[in-house]
């Protein structure tokens, strides 16, 4: 009887807690509040981890403890992305074969912009992401489109965050009901549970960063996209952030979006405002 | 949702296969633990500290004592079937509501836990 009890009991907690959603989900138009959830997100990992610099978050799993960071120390003596980082300089400045180069499409000749991406493009009303403007550069002088998730688009977003590090994040959301409803939009994706494991982003990188499943120390949400791409151990090479929402959403069992599909590029938007004034530390090398 | 109605009789069912043929109860025994470190299946190490197993990890409780802290096997076998209903804030994936694991798997994996 009692276990009875008790399941009823958590049924009507869950349909509560999904009418409380359902509620919450039709005053959200008009209470979405970027400036004071930044604040909240960052005052919440700066408490829960009072010992972590604020800039060091950006370093992910090697921020959590002394002996992780002496192994990131020791790691960036001889960088993985090194050879990712050299190859995308190169093929930065190698002009496309109708002379023009990525520098053609970017503000200040694409150095030293990584901080400022992803932006709310008020023409297209959606974000646009490095990689998405990556390859709309391409195409728009008649290249072909590279994979969203490793290999040259790695490299040359590699390049591209070298040249910001130690830049802070420095996202905008323009005064855009639109720019707005991407980052609820985002935010909505980050929280919400799914996949056959039932982890929502936040059930990993919110709720238990510097725990570890099996060997590995979940890297906390905060800062997370500031290392981007990275190479990871794991990957054996180097990953993209759509590589790393890829990955996770299939890890938990969830699945994957394309690449540059609006939601992705919605928690990227979310994610990396939510890190604004950490500095770019990317291209960065993970277990 | 859809298999508490059975639950049960399935677990009066079970009882009387446990109580009757311990040779089977101690087959069931390994076949849990099997399942419990299996990373496709329970592969509760990723979480959990359990002796005899390797690399695990620290997001929830040690299992141990576990007759102790739970002496009705019910309520094992909720904890593993859907840990929301009790904690909509857990890690713990509902392995049976989501079918990561059958209820006759979550059985198996209970009687393992019960000798921790």
């Amino acid at each position: 009887m009692k276990q009875r009890a008790t399941v009823l009991l958590g049924s009507a907690f869950v349909a509560l807690a999904a009418l409380a959603f359902a509620a919450t989900r039709v005053i959200a138009a008009d209470k979405v509040d970027p400036v004071a959830d930044a604040k909240a997100f960052q005052n919440f990992f700066f408490q829960k981890f009072p010992n972590v610099k604020h800039e060091d978050f950006v370093n992910g799993p090697y921020s959590m403890n002394e002996d992780m960071k002496r192994q990131w120390q020791e790691k960036e003596e001889f960088p993985p992305y090194e050879f990712a980082l050299d190859a995308g300089k190169e093929m930065f400045s190698t002009p496309f074969k109708n002379g023009k180069t990525y520098a053609d499409c970017f503000p200040n000749g694409g150095i030293g912009i990584r901080q400022n991406y992803p932006y709310f493009d008020e023409k297209e009303g959606k974000v646009v992401t490095l990689e998405l403007a990556l390859n709309r550069c391409r195409e728009a002088n008649g290249e072909a489109p590279y994979s969203y998730v490793k290999d040259e688009m790695a490299s040359l977003t590699a390049y591209m965050a070298y040249t910001s590090r130690g830049r802070p994040m420095d996202i905008k959301i323009p005064d855009d009901p639109r720019a707005l409803a991407a980052y609820e939009n985002g935010k909505r994706y980050f929280y919400t549970r799914r996949g056959q494991m039932n982890f929502s982003c936040a059930s990993c990188h919110v709720q238990s960063p510097g725990e570890r499943i099996r060997a590995e120390t979940l890297a906390p949400a905060l800062g997370i996209l500031n290392a981007m791409p990275i190479y990871r151990s794991e990957w054996s090479g180097m990953g993209t952030t759509s590589r790393r929402f890829v990955t996770c959403n299939s890890q938990t069992r969830a699945v994957p979006l394309e690449p540059q599909s609006d939601e992705y590029r919605d928690v990227e938007y979310f994610l990396s405002y939510v890190a604004n004034g950490l500095p770019i530390s990317g291209p960065g090398a993970r277990p | 949702m859809t298999v508490f109605p059975c639950k049960p009789a399935l677990l009066v069912a079970l009882a009387l296969v446990a109580g009757a043929a311990p040779a089977r109860a101690q087959s069931t025994m390994a076949a849990g633990q099997n399942l419990a470190f299996d990373r496709g299946k329970g592969n509760c190490l990723t979480c959990h500290v359990i002796k005899g197993g390797d690399l695990p990890g620290t997001i929830g409780p040690e299992l141990k004592d576990i007759k102790a802290k739970y002496p009705d096997r019910n309520e094992l076998f909720a904890i593993i079937f859907d840990e929301t209903k009790r904690n909509p804030q857990t890690m713990m994936p509902p392995f049976g509501r989501n079918r990561i694991l059958t209820e006759q798997e979550i059985n198996a994996i209970v009687d393992f836990l019960q000798t921790l």
